[in-house]
Parts: structure tokens; sequence; C-alpha cells
């Protein structure tokens, strides 16, 4: 004899919207370098991240609502990035993916920024040179934890985060000893001698 | 001694200074003379013009002066190569353009621009090509710091709220 359910279920509105949230999360692909091939890794047949619901990548900031950011950001595209992050419609919520995205990674450089949460909000950070799918997998499944936990229905649990998040120690002011010169003396490179 | 290097020679006296290493056959030019040098290689068949850049001497062992701008030229005919280079100096790193002569300098040298503030004059469009506008040094220069100058962290930060 067939169990007998209830026609009805009580729940919260917020469970319910992060089931939704949770399980179909649509990738913003900001690919600028190789950890962009390991993105399109993951999206394909071997690695299947529509297997956690997050395989629909949109081209269109309006349409998604998870950001990877894959690869190393140089300065001119810090404000582009910002564009791009503010044209996401909330609630939205954004990994940072690879060493380069995170940190800067081998790139200290005039150009690049030392880490994107220098400048946008950053959920999850996933490292690697460039990370592995499943990685990057990984984090899905640890974004997916943390909308479970913090999401609500109408977003309201980033209204109240007004303050900067990023790392403590900002690089935006470099001591003046703390910049590395060019060596003076070429002599003791290696070069060839006359 | 090529033909190129005997007319140049002859035309030019000693505002040209030639130096050999392996096949590559340098000439190092007096900046008075550059684009009359540049327009009688233009004549002679040098049609391509492959590459503009910059070197900075500064703390160079024996150099004499700041700064050198390299022109590498092809004559497609013929496949024969030269390299042109001037030498600049500070407070006004200034060299004329070759725009004239070959179109293709137009990228090129707005690049050398960018990177070494060295200006080309008669250049139509002299702006930055790689950094931003509001970039005010020149990063390939010696005496720009390995790591910058902080220009790449003077961005306002979007906080978590402004949505």
């Amino acid at each position: 004899m067939a169990a007998k359910f209830p026609d009805f279920l009580v729940t919260k509105l917020d469970w319910v919207a992060n089931l939704g949230r949770a399980n179909s999360l649509w990738p913003m692909p900001f690919a600028t370098a190789c950890c962009g091939i390991e993105l399109m890794a993951t999206a394909s047949s071997r690695y299947d991240i529509a297997r956690f619901g997050a395989e629909a990548m949109r081209f269109s900031p309006r349409q998604c609502d998870l950001m990877i950011v894959a690869g190393r950001v140089v300065m001119k595209m810090v404000p582009v990035m910002q564009r791009i992050w503010q044209q996401m419609p909330e609630p939205k919520w954004c990994i940072s993916m690879g060493a380069c995205a995170s940190s800067g990674g081998v790139f200290d450089t005039y150009a690049v920024v030392q880490g994107i949460d220098r400048f946008i909000p950053v959920d999850v950070y996933v490292p690697g040179c460039p990370p592995r799918p499943e990685q990057l997998l990984r984090a899905v499944i640890d974004l997916q934890e943390k909308v479970r936990r913090t999401g609500t229905i109408d977003a309201r649990e980033f209204a109240d985060r007004k303050t900067y998040e990023g790392p403590a120690n900002l690089a935006r002011q470099i001591a003046p000893e703390d910049t590395m010169m060019v060596p003076g003396d070429f002599t003791t490179a290696t070069r060839l001698r006359d | 001694m090529t033909a190129w290097q005997t007319k140049l020679t002859e035309t030019f006296g000693d505002a040209c200074k030639f130096e050999t290493f392996r096949d590559n056959i340098r000439c190092d030019v007096r900046t008075e003379r550059f684009l009359e040098v540049m327009k009688n290689l233009r004549a002679q068949g040098f049609d391509l013009l492959l590459d503009v850049t910059g070197i900075d001497y500064l703390h160079y062992p024996k150099a004499a002066d700041r700064y050198g701008v390299v022109y590498s030229l092809v004559n497609t005919e013929s496949g024969e190569r030269a390299y042109i280079k001037v030498r600049l100096n500070d407070p006004d790193p200034a060299v004329p353009s070759v725009y004239s002569i070959w179109k293709g300098c137009d990228w090129m040298e707005r690049e050398t621009y960018d990177m070494f503030g060295i200006v080309f004059e008669g250049h139509p469009d002299l702006r930055r090509i790689l950094m931003p506008e509001e970039f005010t040094s020149f990063p390939l220069r010696k005496d720009y710091p390995l790591r910058g100058r902080g220009e790449r962290h003077n961005f306002p930060t979007v906080l978590r709220s402004d949505g």
C-alpha cells in the first residue's frame, strides 16, 4: 500500500529560493587567461559542470548570477570588470579562479592588479595555476553551500555589507623602500664581456 | 660593405656608423640627419618597416646616451635587412616620426612613446596605446620600479552592498 503524503508542505521562502538558486547558478565566464581554458574544460563532458546545475554560461552579465574571474586582470581591465559585476542582477556571487585573479600570481608588475578582491567582493577563491577542473567544481559546491546557508529570498544579506572586505594590508601605498628598482650595475649581470 | 651601406656612406659621410654582428648590419645614425637617412633607405628599396622599439641605457656600462630607438627595415625584393639606431637624451627625447615614409610605424611609435616617453615629432596621433590614458609615467624606463608606483591600485573598490 502506497504511503499517504500530505497535500501541502510547510517551509521557509528563503529555503525555497536557496534551493533554486544554489542548484542553478548561471556563471558569467570572465576568462582573461589560461584559467579560461580550464573553465571550458570544466564545462565540457569529461568534468561536466552541468552535474551541479551551473552549465548555463551566458556572456551577458544581465543573465548571470555567478561571476567566475579566470585569469590575470590588468589595470585597464579593472573598470570593465567592475562594470560587468555591477551589471549582474542581485543576488550574485563571485569566484576568483586561479592564482592570478586571487593574488596577481607571478605577475607582480606595474600593470597587473594584485588580486581582484581589492576591487570587487569575492566569495570563493580557487588556488592553482591554473586550477584543475575538479577544484573549480569544488568551488561551485562550496558556493552552493554558502548560498544555502546565507541566502535570503530578497538578497537582504548583502545590504549591510557596506565596508571593504578585501585584504587588510593594501598594496595601495607602496613605501619607497618596498619598490624594487632595476639594479644599478649591469656588470654583475650575465652578459657578454668585452 | 653592401650596396646600401656604400650609398649611405657616400651620401651622409660619418653621420652613419656601421657595425656588423654575424649577419646583422646595424647603422648608428646621428639624430639631425635621421629622417634623410630613412628617406634614402626607402628610396633604395627598404619598403617594409618591421619594428620600432626603444632602449633605455641608464646605468649601462660605457653608454654615452640615455635612449636608443631601433628601426628594423627589410627590403622585400632582395631580403636585405637593416637595423637603424638613433640615440636620444633627456630632458626631451624626441625623434622625427617616419610616418611620412612608412605608414605602418603608427602603432609601433605609439607603443615606444607609451613605454619610454620618446616623442615622435610629426606623428599624426601620438597617444598612449597600451597603458590607460591617465597613466603618467613610462614603465619601461629603467628608473621606473619593477613593481610599479602603485598606479594599478588607484581604482575605487566596489562594495558588496553596491550591487
